[in-house]
């Protein structure tokens, strides 16, 4: 399989008061194209920093990160625009527009890219009945359970036709039924449009449901990078089997 | 009928005059909340910047207009500006003046905190559905920010229509004035005109006041859902 994303060498560094902070240290590794890739770390790992250098919400400090073989950080305003809009990203906190129901909160994107108006709707419902939200379709958000706003979320990504999907911890707000449930829906939407998915989670347990490769990150480094089978069966570095037995051994 | 109060109201022109005078109310009051809600964003977009000497700037300034009663600002701008520099102004420009400096304040604090109450990841959201910053703040950050600061922008329009009774203490003769005036001119005809003027005077403004409230509450009902 061909890789679809590529990061090289990826180094991000904060300042702050105490000095410089390096939240990722020289990261390397690919996706390939279908693949559901895990990214886990403990809290302060440096798995959201990761995530967002993949669609620039953080510009890295040094190292690349290659879509198709294109180097992000060099793509003009315009073209990194296109490129978000194929690398959809969804949220813990869902980010819906609250004055806009369930229908238009879908509608959104098509709007924005300029699709007419009873052709985004007609896409809109077809996407809503996909993740099985239909009859909320004149719902406002306020009104929506948290797994319900998630739903809302993934069909208002898939609006804008992805290739690849970003996952930043989009199932930490929700119950554990909710959360398998949401699971399933994203391990659908990889099977039928073939959508490449990077999930962020600092739970093992999503992982073991969904993911093929994993990558764990430990205080900015990647700690161990394998199949999920393999990190389950046969950990390696130390910060896998903290994660893997939930607890800190000494 | 022939003994109470009221008739003052329908002898000659005073009803309409009334009118005039709570319109004179109404025209400094809306033109200063216009000037200060355009003013009062762009002051709050400016106080939102972090930058160390802004900060500075913007604070004494929102320091300043609120720690000094209205009536100070009214004199020092209606008196202090001719007694020092010359400068002729009306009782009314002077009175837009300072209930414009003063709602800008008030206004540009409020949509500071407006604007710092919208979490980073909205912004975030944004730029990964590929929008524009422009549009970001078209479709996201403009539409949640009104919602929260029309309740408390209508609160200062109403407070503002109220202060502006002080303008009489620098000669602007709005509707408590002419109240006062038909009270004096009939003070022997019609003893207990006090009474129903000022009845009048506190029902138009509670009109006035009461139509704003309405229709902002009608507006934040609307949008609960």
């Amino acid at each position: 399989m061909e890789p679809l994303i590529r990061v090289e060498q990826l180094c991000k560094e904060f300042q702050t008061k105490d000095g410089t902070f390096a939240a990722l240290n020289n990261i390397s590794f690919s996706i390939d194209k279908g693949d559901i890739f895990g990214v886990i770390g403990l809290s302060g790992a440096g798995k959201s920093t990761l995530v967002r250098c993949m669609n620039l919400l953080e510009r890295p400090s040094s190292g690349r990160v290659w879509i198709h073989d294109r180097d992000i950080a060099q793509l003009s305003p315009k073209e990194l625009r296109r490129t978000r809009q194929k690398t959809g990203m969804i949220f813990q906190h869902f980010n819906l527009l609250m004055q806009r129901n369930v229908l238009d909160n879908v509608c959104f994107p098509l709007e924005i890219a300029g699709v007419k108006k009873k052709e985004a709707r007609k896409r809109a419902l077809e996407l809503l009945r996909t993740v099985g939200l239909e009859e909320k379709a004149s719902a406002y958000p306020a009104q929506l359970s948290g797994g319900q706003k998630q739903r809302v979320a993934i069909a208002r990504v898939l609006a804008g036709d992805p290739e690849i999907l970003l996952c930043d911890e989009a199932t930490s707000a929700l119950d554990p039924q909710t959360t398998k449930s949401i699971l399933a829906l994203l391990k659908d939407i990889n099977a039928q449009y073939g959508i490449t998915i990077v999930v962020i989670t600092h739970e093992m347990g999503v992982v073991k449901e969904i993911c093929n490769h994993v990558a764990v990150l430990d205080h900015g480094k990647l700690a161990e990078l394998d199949t999920v089978a393999e990190v389950f069966g046969n950990p390696k570095s130390k910060a896998a089997k903290i994660l893997l037995h939930g607890e800190l051994e000494e | 009928m022939q003994d109470l109060g009221i008739k003052v109201l329908f002898m000659g022109n005073n009803f309409w005059r009334l009118l005039m005078g709570m319109w004179i109310t109404i025209r400094i009051s809306l033109i200063s909340a216009a000037l200060s809600v355009v003013f009062g964003i762009l002051l709050g977009m400016v106080m939102t910047v972090k930058h160390p000497l802004i900060q500075v700037l913007t604070r004494i300034y929102l320091e300043f207009i609120r720690i000094m009663p209205q009536l100070v600002l009214l004199f020092l701008v209606f008196f202090g500006l001719t007694s020092t520099f010359g400068i002729n102004l009306s009782g009314e420009t002077s009175a837009i003046i300072v209930f414009t400096l003063w709602g800008t304040a008030e206004m540009g604090d409020l949509v500071r905190g407006a604007l710092i109450s919208i979490p980073k990841h909205q912004y975030e959201s944004g730029r990964a559905l590929g929008l524009e910053p422009i549009q970001i703040y078209r479709y996201i950050i403009i539409p949640q920010t009104l919602r929260r600061l029309i309740p408390l922008a209508i609160n200062l329009v109403t407070r503002m229509i109220k202060t502006t009774s002080l303008v009489v203490l620098i000669g602007v003769v709005e509707v408590v004035k002419v109240g006062q005036q038909i009270i004096e001119a009939n003070r022997y005809t019609v003893p207990d005109a006090t009474f129903w003027i000022y009845a009048v005077i506190f029902f138009l403004y509670f009109i006035v006041c009461w139509v704003i409230s309405a229709g902002a509450s009608a507006l934040e009902h609307r949008w609960k859902n």
